[in-house]
């Protein structure tokens, strides 16, 4: 049964668009906010600016997440800075602007309607973390400081240092903090979501463990909005935190909200690369880096002499060569696939020949020392914690790594997904980033989403339905909780021989092989045939040791491994169906002549809408048409 | 390298624990210390044994999940480190290492090396925070802060809430972690209007959290990873005897006609 999907994108100009679905939308009246229940999974920017913006307007907010506070969400690690269209550097920006941008950016491949609204709200973001006592970067004259990042011509980007996401993030946090002290979010820290109940077709609960305790328990409400971040960790090896996760999207999939678009993910160009097998996890270079850094690698290949030993004129700076507009700033999906290429041919530094240079002489002669060290100082001391290097004197070495997934769950123009009731926001939709996101405009997205779209659009949908009428005594709740007690159990009941992490190695190696930065047909469907089979490995030799009723992280990560094992079969899927290359998704197959991605309009110009279909049945997909009437499709060029 | 580490093991909150004596053969110097408990937690999986829990999410020295006693020092040896960010370069072949977890009388050990850290949540809905609604503010720029008010909040802003500061103190005080807080809103025009209340009511819920006094040792500046410095604690006091003074709870006498 193929899906109605309606978007709801508002009739009118673009301009209007947005305030006139205010003006439409229903709202609740204030006496009767406090008899209903909202429960948002996610603290983050997205979940924790969406709890804290509707428990200020009288909703009981139920807020999960699984870390041991709400404060260590994972937009804490973002560095770089947040885009508004605010124009405070007179350099031609505006909300037109940036909602241009980020549709060239996303190469063609997200809704206009919403983009525009992402771009009009920004400017009140700023706002609003500003009074809340964020710490912004300041000029000496006291008004709000900018830097420029990749994919952009302006200077655009607010910033905290190297610490933005971790400054917002506390904003929102203790706004959260604020209401749950007022009594209006209660706050369950070291809780999972492990599935989504769903009742006469609406999303009415969740079933949780408590990580500390093994509970499993139940929580009924009025609407459920899932904002539970990006799923990069498919990938085993990514800049995500360790517990972020694919679970709460994926069993909401499971339950009948569509995917849209799970192959497109953004490697992101500056991560300090691998140092060994033993590798936990990826650790990011601020892309602001290359606002003053320059790429480049040796002219001769295998050049075994070190970074300083190469006289100015072996080096090639790639970048600058191959895009002069844009040079070290052009965006992200550019920027790793050139460093794969100069890399596979053999021009690559440091073990194995997998990294490129990032170097910050000439900027350091330029504008001193001092000037880099304010900019950039606690970047270069994490990068120096890590490889032992000193980037004043060396230049970095960067390799690409996943960083973002721009794929998620559907949502229309309200973020509601296809289950009425269950509303998703932040990296956990499939977002208005399209194909490739641009530089610090997913916290710009997170904190849209919760501050300024969902407070409306859920008061649109409570409206329209009656509070309560639901329990946990429900029988549904009880099977639910069943099911997921019986998973629990069954991955405890193996006791094979390789553990948890074995397997999310071996499947992150095949999505990175052939789901990574290239990806063409044969390698789709090779990738396609392994991941089944190390699935079905994991069911019958994983070890998962200890028991269900106490803190057991073994079997917390089996859980969440066990749905990447899932997820990464689709995204290859996607993968392969989409017979064009677009943004962060480049199949060898479709390029132009200088190796550029070759879009397919024709037959490609929309959303990839992914239905669930049952366990052994083949997902069926549908697609959302898009239609750009303002910015005119054409081959992205930022030479 | 080997590297011989000491770990205090305890099933849950009420039983007792012990430390226990393991070896890590094939540590290599560009490992993480979290990096060499995955070594060890997958061979200790591998041979039937329960792995060692220990509290970790970005790995990059941000979240603030992290955190342990290395040698009785909270985070390790090097000074301005998470021990997520800690290498194994700084340590030697045959080194042997006594880890525990953060012991604090508010901080309650759930597992192995890991404990409760909510008292912090509660002390920050105390009063740790700007009272402005969404929708309400002005525009950004309407306000100008100096450069070096916005970089001296910013310092205070970047506690991480990894509750090193409160393990290293002889008192068990929270002190360094809460006045961050007061600081980083006191030294902003925003966080003017509620200075008074916040002050109070963040060092009264310190209290009955049952974290102990400041008696100035400066054992946390010492070791806060991220270099959270003691002046703000002189901060928090003055700000906590001045509310004494013109600090009153809200009125109840509605004013509403
Ligand atoms: C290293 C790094 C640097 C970045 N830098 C920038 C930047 O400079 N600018 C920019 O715009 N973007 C940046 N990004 C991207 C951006 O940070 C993220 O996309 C964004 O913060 C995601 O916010 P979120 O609220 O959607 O999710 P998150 O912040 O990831 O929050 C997810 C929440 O969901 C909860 N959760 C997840 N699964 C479950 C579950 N099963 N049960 C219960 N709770 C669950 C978690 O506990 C958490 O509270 C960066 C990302 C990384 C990794
Ligand atoms: S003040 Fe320093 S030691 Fe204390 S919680 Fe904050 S970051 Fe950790
Ligand atoms: S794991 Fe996040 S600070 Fe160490």
């Amino acid at each position: 049964m193929a899906l109605k999907l309606d978007s709801k994108i508002p009739s009118g100009p673009i301009e209007q668009k947005w305030d006139k679905a205010k003006f439409e939308m229903k709202l609740v009246n204030p006496a009767n906010k406090r008899k209903f229940t909202v429960i948002v999974v996610g603290s983050g920017l997205a979940g924790g600016s969406a709890a804290a913006s509707l428990g200020e307007l009288g909703y009981n907010v139920l807020c999960f997440c699984f870390q041991d506070t709400p404060r260590r969400a994972h937009s804490i690690a973002a560095q770089g800075g947040i885009n508004a269209a605010k124009n405070y550097q007179n350099d031609g920006d505006s909300i037109y602007r940036l909602f241009y941008d980020t549709v060239k950016g996303g190469d063609f491949r997200a809704r206009e309607a919403n983009v525009y609204r992402l771009a009009q709200v920004s400017v009140d973001i700023i706002d609003q973390c500003v009074a809340q006592g964020v710490p912004f970067a300041r000029e000496y004259g006291g008004v709000l400081a900018n830097r420029s990042f990749g994919g952009a011509q302006v200077s655009r980007t607010f910033y905290a240092r190297g610490q933005t996401g971790q400054q917002l993030l506390l904003g929102c946090y203790q706004a959260l903090e604020r209401q749950v002290d007022a009594g209006k979010v209660k706050m369950f820290y070291r809780h999972e979501l492990l599935d989504v109940v769903i009742i006469d077709g609406r999303a009415r609960g969740i079933v949780t463990r408590d990580l500390a305790t093994g509970a499993v328990e139940s929580y009924a409400a009025d609407a459920v909005v899932l904002a539970t971040g990006g799923y990069g960790n498919v990938f085993y090896l990514s800049t995500n935190a360790k517990g972020s996760n694919a679970t709460a999207i994926w069993r909401a999939y499971k339950k009948g909200a569509a995917f849209g678009n799970p192959c497109f993910t953004q490697i992101h160009p500056t991560c300090i690369p691998q140092s060994g097998d033993y590798q936990s996890k990826l650790t990011l270079m601020s892309e602001s880096l290359r606002n003053d850094g320059r790429i480049w690698v040796p002219k001769q290949k295998s050049d075994s002499r070190g970074a300083n030993a190469i006289p100015e004129g072996e080096r090639d700076y790639y970048l600058e060569r191959r895009y002069p507009a844009f040079g070290n700033l052009c965006p992200r999906d550019i920027a790793s696939r050139a460093a794969k290429v100069v890399c596979d041919e053999g021009y690559g530094v440091g073990p194995g020949g997998r990294g490129v240079y990032l170097d910050f002489s000439d900027s350091i002669q330029r504008l001193g020392r001092h000037t880099i060290e304010e900019r950039y100082g606690n970047l270069f001391e994490i990068y120096e914690r890590i490889t032992g290097d000193d980037p004043y004197s060396t230049p970095m070495r960067i390799y690409p790594a996943v960083h973002y997934t721009m794929g998620g769950l559907w949502v229309d123009y309200n973020l509601q997904s296809t289950i009425p009731g269950l509303f998703v926001l932040g990296e956990a939709n499939f977002s208005d980033h399209g194909a490739n996101r641009l530089g610090a405009s997913a916290l710009m997205q997170g904190l849209a989403d919760g501050y300024f779209v969902i407070p409306y659009t859920m008061g649109n949908y409570l409206a329209g339905v009656k509070p309560g009428g639901v329990d946990e005594n429900h029988s549904e709740f009880r099977a639910v909780k069943e099911k997921v007690s019986g998973q629990t159990r069954q991955l405890l009941s193996i006791r094979g021989r390789k553990t948890v992490d074995d397997f999310h190695r071996e499947l992150g190696k095949v999505m990175w092989e052939y789901c990574g930065m290239g990806r063409n047909e044969a390698g789709l469907k090779h990738a396609l045939e392994r991941i089944p089979e190390i699935r079905e490995e994991f069911w019958k030799n994983v070890n998962v040791p200890g028991s269900e009723g106490e803190l057991n992280q073994s079997l917390e990560r089996a859980g969440r491994v066990a749905d990447f094992l899932e997820l990464g079969e689709l995204m290859c899927r996607d993968a392969l169906i989409r017979e064009e290359s677009c943004g962060g998704h480049f199949r060898e197959e479709y390029q132009t002549e200088d190796g550029e991605a070759k879009r397919d309009d024709e037959k490609f110009c929309h959303a990839a809408v992914w239905e669930y279909a049952g366990a052994d049945k083949e997902p069926i997909r549908n697609i959302e048409p898009l239609n750009f009437e303002y910015v005119h499709l054409v081959q992205r060029s930022y030479k | 390298m080997k590297i011989i580490l000491n770990i205090w093991r305890q099933k849950d909150v009420k039983s007792a624990g012990k430390m226990v004596r393991y070896e890590v053969p094939t540590v290599n110097e560009h490992m993480s210390f979290l990096e060499m408990i995955d070594v060890l937690n997958e061979d200790l999986t591998r041979k039937g044994e329960d792995p060692v829990a220990f509290e970790h999410d970005c790995r990059e020295g941000i979240c603030g999940c992290c955190g342990f006693m290395i040698n009785g020092i909270p985070h390790g040896p090097e000074r301005g480190t998470t021990v997520c960010q800690l290498h194994m370069r700084h340590f030697q072949d045959g080194d042997e290492l006594w880890l525990e977890p953060f012991r604090a009388k508010a901080f309650p050990v759930l597992k192995d090396l890991m404990v409760d850290r909510s008292a912090f949540d509660r002390i920050i809905a105390a009063g740790g925070y700007v009272s402005v609604n969404t929708g309400s503010a002005p525009d950004g720029n309407a306000l100008p802060i100096m450069k070096q008010c916005a970089e001296m909040a910013m310092d205070a802003a970047a506690c991480i809430g990894c509750g090193a500061c409160v393990a290293s103190c002889p008192n068990a005080s929270a002190s360094l972690f809460v006045s961050a807080k007061i600081s980083h809103l006191a030294l902003l025009p925003q966080g003017q209007a509620e200075r008074d209340r916040r002050a109070m009511r963040m060092v009264v819920k310190m209290t009955e959290e049952g974290f102990g006094y400041c008696t100035n040792t400066g054992e946390c500046e010492a070791v806060c990873p991220k270099g959270v410095k003691i002046e703000n604690i002189a901060r928090m006091h003055r700000d906590y005897i001045k509310s004494a003074f013109t600090y009153r709870e809200e009125s109840t006498a509605g004013g509403a006609g």
